[in-house]
C-alpha cells in the first residue's frame, strides 16, 4: 500500500464533510452555479474536488464505477481505504467517476424506476475547465437562466426527456464543482433558451 | 464531558440523509425514502426536520427554529439548544440573520434570500394518504400522475361548503409534475413556496421521507377555474404591530371572550414594533 493511499482524506471528517456537502448541495440546488470545495487531497487522476465529493457521499452502501483512466490502482486503493465503497460496472453503480468521453454511453447507467426515480446514478465528471459560459440552462433552481461550460448539449437534452427519471451530473475541476440535475433544460445559446421558454 | 458526534448523527447516517437530500433536489416534489434514526426527542417534535438539519448544518451556520411562527416555544428552544450544543452553531431569532431555519407549520413573513435553507418538519408527507392508505398504491398514483381523486376531494369541499375548506397542508403541484404536501402550513403561506430564493427541504421522521424544492421552483396550489386558490387569512390588522399583510393568530385575552389578533411570526411582529409600528391593542 502506498503512503498516499492513507493520506489525503478529510483531516476533520465531520466538519469538512459538512462544508463539502453544502457546496455539493448548493451546486445541485442551483444548476450551473460554480462552488468551491476543499479538504481532500486524493492521488491523481482524481482532482481535489472529485475526492471531496466522493468522501462526502460515498461509503460501503454506494457502488462506484470508475471509468477509463480513473480505473487505476491509485484511485481504487485511495477510495477503498477512505470510503470502503465497492467497485462495480456502470449498470450497477450509484456513482460513476470519469472524464466525459470515458463515461459514454450514458444509456448503460441506472435512471431509476417510475415508482423510485431516485434509484438512479449520479455521474461525477472530471473536467479540464469549468466556467460560467457556453450552454444555457433553465429550470428549477435557476432564476431566469444560467450558463455552464458543458462537454456537449445533446446528451443532456436527451436526459431531460426522461424526467422524472434520468441521471444527475456533478462536474469537478481543481477545487471547484458545478452540477446539472435531470430537471434542467439545456440549450446551445440563450436565444434558443428563450424560444424554448416561449414555446412551453 | 459527553462526546457528541458533530450534529449528533454519525457520519454514515448523515451521508445517507445527504444523498437523499440531493435526490430530492434533482426530482422536486418527489418523496425520497430514507432510513430515519432515533433522535433524543419524541416524534411529534419534528425528528424528520431535525435529521435534515443535522445533515446540512456546518459550524459556521446561524440557526433559527420556529414553531408555528414563534421562536420561544418549548419545542423551538429545545431544538435550537440541541444544535447549539452538538453542532456548535450560532443561533438567532432574526429571520434575515439565519442561514438555516427549521420550521414547524409556518413560512417566515420576511422573504428569504439566496444562501438560506428552510427545513420543514413534516408529520404526513404523502398528500394522497387520506385518499389511499396503502403506500404501494400512492406510489403508483404518483408514478402515473394519477391525481384525479385529489381534485375530486377538493371539489367535494366546494359542493359541501361553497369553497375549498382545506386551510392547512393545502396540496401543491411542483413543476407540473408531482403533487406535494407542503406540511401543515396555513394556505396563506402557499404562495411563498414557489419561486423562493432559498432552498426548501422537507423531513418526515416517522414516515421516513425527505423531499425538496430547489430555489425558483414553480409551485402551484391545486384549484379550479371557477374556484381559484385564495391565500386567505383573518381579515384584521395585527393588534400589536398593525401589519395587514401577515398571518394572524387569534388570542383569547380575557374571561369575557375578548379576542385579539396578532402576527403568528413573532420575529416579524417584534421587528415591526421595534421600528415604531403600533397596533390598536399595543400598550
Ligand atoms: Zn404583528
Amino acid at each position: 500500500m502506498q503512503a498516499n493511499t492513507l493520506s489525503g482524506g478529510f483531516a476533520d471528517p465531520a466538519t469538512q464533510s459538512a462544508h463539502a456537502f453544502r457546496s455539493v448541495m448548493e451546486a445541485m440546488a442551483r444548476p450551473g452555479a460554480i462552488q468551491d470545495i476543499h479538504g481532500a487531497a486524493p492521488p491523481a487522476p482524481l482532482s481535489p474536488a472529485m475526492g471531496a465529493v466522493l468522501l462526502t457521499l460515498c461509503d460501503t452502501e454506494t457502488p462506484i464505477y470508475l471509468a477509463g483512466d480513473m480505473d487505476c490502482e491509485a484511485a481504487r486503493a485511495w477510495l477503498a481505504f477512505h470510503t470502503g465503497a465497492p467497485f462495480v460496472g456502470p449498470a450497477q453503480c450509484m456513482f460513476a467517476v470519469g472524464k466525459w468521453d470515458a463515461l459514454a454511453p450514458l444509456s448503460v447507467y441506472p435512471i431509476g424506476t417510475s415508482e423510485y426515480p431516485d434509484r438512479s446514478a449520479t455521474l461525477i465528471v472530471e473536467c479540464s475547465e469549468l466556467a460560467a459560459s457556453g450552454a444555457t440552462l433553465t429550470g428549477p433552481g435557476i432564476k431566469d437562466q444560467a450558463t455552464l461550460s458543458l462537454p456537449e448539449v445533446d446528451a443532456f437534452q436527451d436526459n431531460r426527456t426522461l424526467f422524472p427519471l434520468g441521471l444527475d451530473f456533478i462536474f469537478t475541476c481543481g477545487e471547484r464543482l458545478a452540477a446539472l440535475p435531470r430537471s434542467t433544460e439545456v440549450s446551445r445559446s440563450s436565444s434558443e433558451a428563450i424560444a424554448q421558454v416561449g414555446a412551453s | 464531558m459527553t462526546e457528541y458526534n458533530f450534529a449528533y448523527l454519525d457520519e454514515q447516517t448523515k451521508r445517507m440523509i445527504r444523498r437523499a437530500i440531493l435526490k430530492g433536489l434533482t426530482i422536486p416534489g418527489y418523496q425520497v425514502p430514507f432510513a430515519s434514526r432515533e433522535m433524543p426527542m419524541p416524534y411529534g417534535w419534528g425528528t424528520g426536520g431535525v435529521q435534515v438539519s443535522a445533515a446540512v448544518l456546518t459550524p459556521k451556520d446561524t440557526f433559527k427554529v420556529i414553531d408555528q411562527g414563534a421562536d420561544d416555544t418549548t419545542n423551538a428552544v429545545s431544538i435550537r439548544t440541541f444544535f447549539q450544543r452538538t453542532a456548535g452553531v450560532a443561533t438567532t431569532t432574526a429571520t434575515s440573520d439565519a442561514t438555516v431555519i427549521q420550521t414547524r407549520h409556518r413560512i417566515p413573513e420576511e422573504p428569504l434570500h439566496e444562501g438560506q435553507i428552510l427545513v420543514y418538519q413534516v408529520p404526513i408527507p404523502e398528500p394522497l394518504r387520506f385518499l389511499e392508505p396503502r403506500e404501494s398504491e400512492t406510489r403508483k398514483m404518483h408514478s402515473l400522475e394519477e391525481y384525479g381523486l385529489m381534485h375530486v376531494k377538493l371539489y367535494e369541499d366546494i359542493s359541501r361548503h361553497g369553497h375549498i375548506a382545506t386551510s392547512y397542508a393545502y396540496p401543491v403541484k411542483v413543476e407540473g409534475r408531482y403533487v406535494m404536501d407542503p406540511s401543515p402550513i396555513p394556505k396563506f403561506d402557499n404562495p411563498k413556496l414557489g419561486d423562493m430564493a432559498a432552498i426548501q427541504l422537507f423531513g418526515a421522521g416517522r414516515e421516513q421521507r425527505i423531499y425538496a424544492l430547489p430555489p425558483y421552483t414553480q409551485v402551484v396550489s391545486l384549484d379550479f377555474e371557477d374556484h381559484p386558490f385564495e391565500a386567505s387569512k383573518a381579515d384584521h390588522p395585527c393588534g400589536m404591530c398593525g401589519a395587514t399583510d401577515s398571518y394572524l393568530d387569534e388570542l383569547i385575552i380575557d374571561d369575557l371572550g375578548g379576542r385579539m389578533f396578532v402576527c403568528s411570526d413573532t420575529d416579524y411582529c417584534e421587528a415591526r414594533q421595534a421600528a415604531g409600528h403600533k397596533g390598536k391593542d399595543a400598550a
